[in-house]
């Protein structure tokens, strides 16, 4: 029989988590022995790397931004019982809708129009990449997790057609596009505080950090104080059940999806309106995968999310200093982190917790005895 | 003569729960054991701690007189104990010869192999009356011949010693008579048997013994000559019930005039014509069924399950739109291009009671606030401008679980974590905060303990005698017959008959069910 364990919360969203992270560390830690690296000097630059620093913090939170859309992304179709893959697909084309409202306008429209419609075309294309896999899937039963791994393909070769063939350049070797106007471009979040007297160092930073923090508010509201949220959530744990209820699964299905790809589609407006400033090929550079992790440790919760996105923005960051700080030592071992990192904090996230079940009985049981 | 099954002090603990306590049970060889109580008394794990699903955590098993430990199904197939599940534990895409044969092959070649079973089966199809169509998949099997293929399966695996969980529940009367034969003519062959059921009645028709559990704990073990329904049912719950029709002379009743049951003059509620449903494969399920419900009745829907009973509800709920057909709810009329919508069916005061409250009813892991609303989440009372209001749903369920008892009352609880009959009130309670005029119920009381049976049906008596109409579907005839005014029989998806309740035996139901006869109405 399948007993699934009762912990209080505070154990359960406090405790078990934290377990988990230390027990990952733990692993990491004899895998750095192993190979002959000393783990407290690498947890320690990591953490230095991460957050010793203004422009360390920032790089972090650039990195965070981009995890916490695609966390969202997948956690909304997760809730509509869906498993969106395409992530990385919708964020391509969100960047791509971005880029391509900029090169139409930015030279005619001033900043604070330009700005919110590049918002808009970068959800419109990822929810429209969103859609058709959403579709194929709500009235065709087409496997949302093929089609949307397939539609990822169709992104890339797509935008690889479109680089080299519309939008490049001449003269430029490059597969991207030209430079946007002025208009285009997103504040970083350095100009923000230079502007309030701070000084700040010069970062990828940008405004999506708002942006980002605003779309984890909304993703809370929608799916647990809306009605659409009820409704999308009743369809994700029960489809016969949201039937009953009068609710049409296929139009969930269709929201969730719309919404998951309108998420991943603002990873187009950090990496392109506010860092590069043009349309290239690889921005996304497997944020859109990371997603599923992000979520996966975060539960699914928009707290969690981004929670998880802050250590993954960290572990990016810290990683990419320790391979300068430390001879010898490759990225690839910051990706065997990540990965120790998602298998205890999310495949194996509830390993502990019949360990933890029964410390709590006997606690009970022992405080009941006493009083 | 030694005990085929001896029990002794039985302790299992599941969490806080004591499932099994201090357990003693003595089973003679060569009879049949009726072993009853309310879900959770602990007799479902008992069994299969006796099977080896589960390991006690002190106490003894002996087997004809030898001391045992059960650590595995296998242990126990071993020493001749065998068990048959509620839900069947076949491959339907399997013959029924290569299903008893599964995991027991006597030879690695499978030609030989059923060859050799075969022949081991056919004298013992014989001696018990277990008649299977060998060589028949599974899925072509009715329900009654699939029980008859998992007691063949136990008996070819050398089980002398034969556990039935809620044998009956899927049967129909005359199916359920005949594997009372069967198992009456393997008790003759000395065969014992272990028999786990609800139904009272089939404890006394077929058992030598009873022994009654409540709570983890044996309450009362008695020759079934010694005790009768009322004294079962009694010891099972811990205090008197009533169930069955309130008879004619109960104050209450007497007084509102409603206990006698009359032909209803009521105005027509709801008016379903000639209803056509077809299912993917083209098979009607539902041909040219025709029924009015009447405010002030219940009329009761018999019938063996999958003879149309669920997708009629289905139909009239507005959840399957049907090929052809009309509905007349109130005063509007619903085509099969224009069918009645769920959300549609609650505005005009329709509600309805799936037959399935886990997969359809609640939405599991919501909290009970949330399940609570369902079906109503679009009402101006829970929704404004598309936000939730958590406040009346709160409020609301409270109030629901004040009225229906639900326990615990904690509107925060997952919907999950309710036992099913406290599930089943809160189903039925968020169905009736609306006042509706037509109540359309699905087995309202499967899996429900005795004292909540109780409880479910005084409600829809008393909803009934509000003035609603109530349609009732259930595979209890019990339950019909001791709550319908009009019993219509379903039978291949036709109406096979319309009886009033006072021409309503089991005998003439059971006719009627098994298509055995017509009655023009």
């Amino acid at each position: 029989m399948n007993h699934s364990v009762e912990l209080p919360r505070w154990m359960d969203w406090g405790l078990l988590p934290a377990i988990n992270l230390g027990l990952a560390l733990v692993v990491s830690a004899a895998v750095l022995l192993l190979i002959g690296h000393d783990p407290a000097q690498v947890l320690g630059l990591l953490l230095k790397g991460a957050f010793g620093s203004r422009s360390g913090l920032s790089y972090t939170l650039y990195y965070a931004t981009t995890f916490v859309f695609t966390g969202l992304a997948v956690a909304v179709a997760f809730h509509g019982g869906l498993f969106n893959i395409g992530g990385e697909g919708q964020a391509m084309m969100g960047g791509l809708g971005a880029g391509l409202a900029a090169l139409a306008w930015a030279h005619a429209l001033p900043a604070w129009l330009m700005l919110p419609l590049m918002v808009l075309a970068a959800m419109l294309f990822g929810t429209v990449w969103a859609a058709v896999p959403a579709a194929l899937q709500a009235w065709r039963g087409s496997h949302i997790v093929i089609t949307t791994i397939m539609f990822n393909f169709i992104a890339s070769a797509l935008m690889g057609y479109l680089l080299v063939n519309v939008l490049k350049e001449p003269g430029n070797q490059a597969p991207e596009s030209r430079a946007f106007g002025a208009s285009a471009r997103l504040p970083g979040v350095h100009e923000l505080l230079i502007g309030l007297g701070l000084d700040w160092p010069k970062t990828p930073l940008n405004l999506s950090l708002l942006l980002a923090a605003l779309a984890a508010v909304a993703v809370y509201l929608v799916l647990w104080r809306s009605q659409p949220g009820y409704a999308l959530r009743a369809v994700g744990f029960s489809p016969p059940a949201a039937h009953y209820g009068g609710i049409a699964p296929r139009l969930q299905i269709m929201r969730s999806m719309m919404l998951s790809g309108a998420l991943a589609g603002l990873v187009g407006i950090n990496e392109i309106a506010g860092v590069h400033q043009r349309v290239l090929a690889e921005f996304v550079a497997g944020a859109g995968f990371a997603g599923i992790a992000v979520a996966l440790i975060g539960r699914n919760h928009p707290v969690g999310i981004v929670l998880a996105a802050l250590l993954f923005g960290a572990l990016y960051q810290g990683g990419a200093e320790l391979s300068f700080e430390i001879r010898g030592f490759s990225r690839d071992i910051v990706f065997t982190l990540q990965g120790l990192i998602v298998l205890f904090a999310g495949a194996m996230a509830q390993v502990a917790a019949p360990a933890l079940g029964r410390l709590h009985r006997a606690l009970g049981a022992s405080r009941a005895g006493h009083g | 003569m030694t005990p085929a099954v001896e029990l002794r002090g039985i302790n299992k603990r599941f969490g806080a729960v004591q499932a099994n306590q201090s357990v003693n049970l003595t089973v003679a060889s060569g009879t049949i054991h009726g072993i009853v109580g309310e879900n959770g008394a602990g007799k479902s794990t008992l069994m299969s701690i006796l099977y080896g699903f589960y390991q006690a955590d002190s106490g003894e098993i002996a087997i004809n007189g030898r001391v045992t430990r059960i650590r595995h199904s296998s242990d126990a197939i071993a020493l001749g104990v065998g068990m048959v599940h509620q839900h069947f534990m076949l491959v339907e895409s399997l013959s029924a010869l290569d299903n008893i044969m599964l995991g027991a092959e006597p030879h690695w070649q499978l030609d030989r192999a059923r060859q050799q079973v075969r022949g081991a089966l056919t004298p013992m199809m014989l001696e018990s009356g277990l008649q299977v169509r060998l060589d028949a998949l599974v899925s072509e099997l009715p329900v009654g011949e699939r029980q008859r293929l998992e007691i063949l399966k136990t008996l070819y695996r050398g089980a002398r010693i034969l556990i039935l969980d809620e044998p009956t529940a899927v049967l129909t009367p005359t199916e359920t008579e005949a594997l009372f034969d069967t198992l009456r003519a393997l008790r003759a062959g000395g065969t014992t048997v272990l028999l786990i059921t609800h139904k009272l009645k089939e404890i006394m028709a077929l058992c030598d013994a009873v022994t009654v559990m409540r709570a983890g704990a044996v309450v009362l073990d008695s020759p079934i000559a010694q005790t009768d329904v009322d004294g079962l049912a009694q010891a099972m719950v811990g205090r008197r019930v009533r169930l069955g029709r309130p008879s004619v002379d109960a104050d209450a009743d007497a007084v509102a005039g409603t206990g006698t049951p009359t032909a209803s003059t009521g105005a027509a509620l709801l008016q379903a014509r000639d209803l056509l449903w077809r299912d993917a494969l083209g098979v009607a399920r539902l041909d040219g069924v025709s029924i009015t419900l009447r405010a002030g009745e219940i009329v009761g829907i018999a019938g063996v399950t999958g003879n149309g009973q669920s997708e009629l509800l289905d139909v009239l709920a507005g959840l399957l739109a049907p090929h052809a057909g009309s509905l007349w709810l109130g005063d509007q009329e619903f085509t099969p291009k224009r069918w009645l919508k769920p959300t549609q069916a609650r505005t005009l005061r329709l509600a309805h009671v799936p037959e399935d409250r886990q997969r359809r009813g609640l939405v599991l892991p919501f909290a009970a606030w949330e399940s609570a609303v369902l079906g109503y989440q679009g009402q101006a009372r829970y929704n404004s401008a598309g936000w939730m209001k958590s406040g009346a749903m709160h409020q609301d369920t409270v109030r629901m679980m004040e009225r229906y008892d639900v326990r615990p009352r904690n509107p925060q609880l997952r919907s999950s974590k309710f036992s099913g009959g406290n599930q089943q009130k809160l189903v039925l309670a968020r169905e009736a905060m609306t006042e509706p005029q037509v109540l359309l119920v699905g087995q309202p009381t499967r899996g429900v303990d005795i004292g909540a049976i109780e409880f479910i049906h005084d409600r829809l008596r008393a909803m009934r005698d509000a003035g609603g109409a109530v349609l009732l579907v259930s595979s209890e005839l019990d339950e019909i017959l001791s709550l319908a005014d009009r019993v219509i029989v379903m039978n291949g998806g036709r109406v096979a008959g319309e009886l009033p309740i006072v021409d309503c035996s089991e005998a003439a139901l059971g006719r009627l069910m098994g298509g055995l006869a017509e009655v023009q109405q």
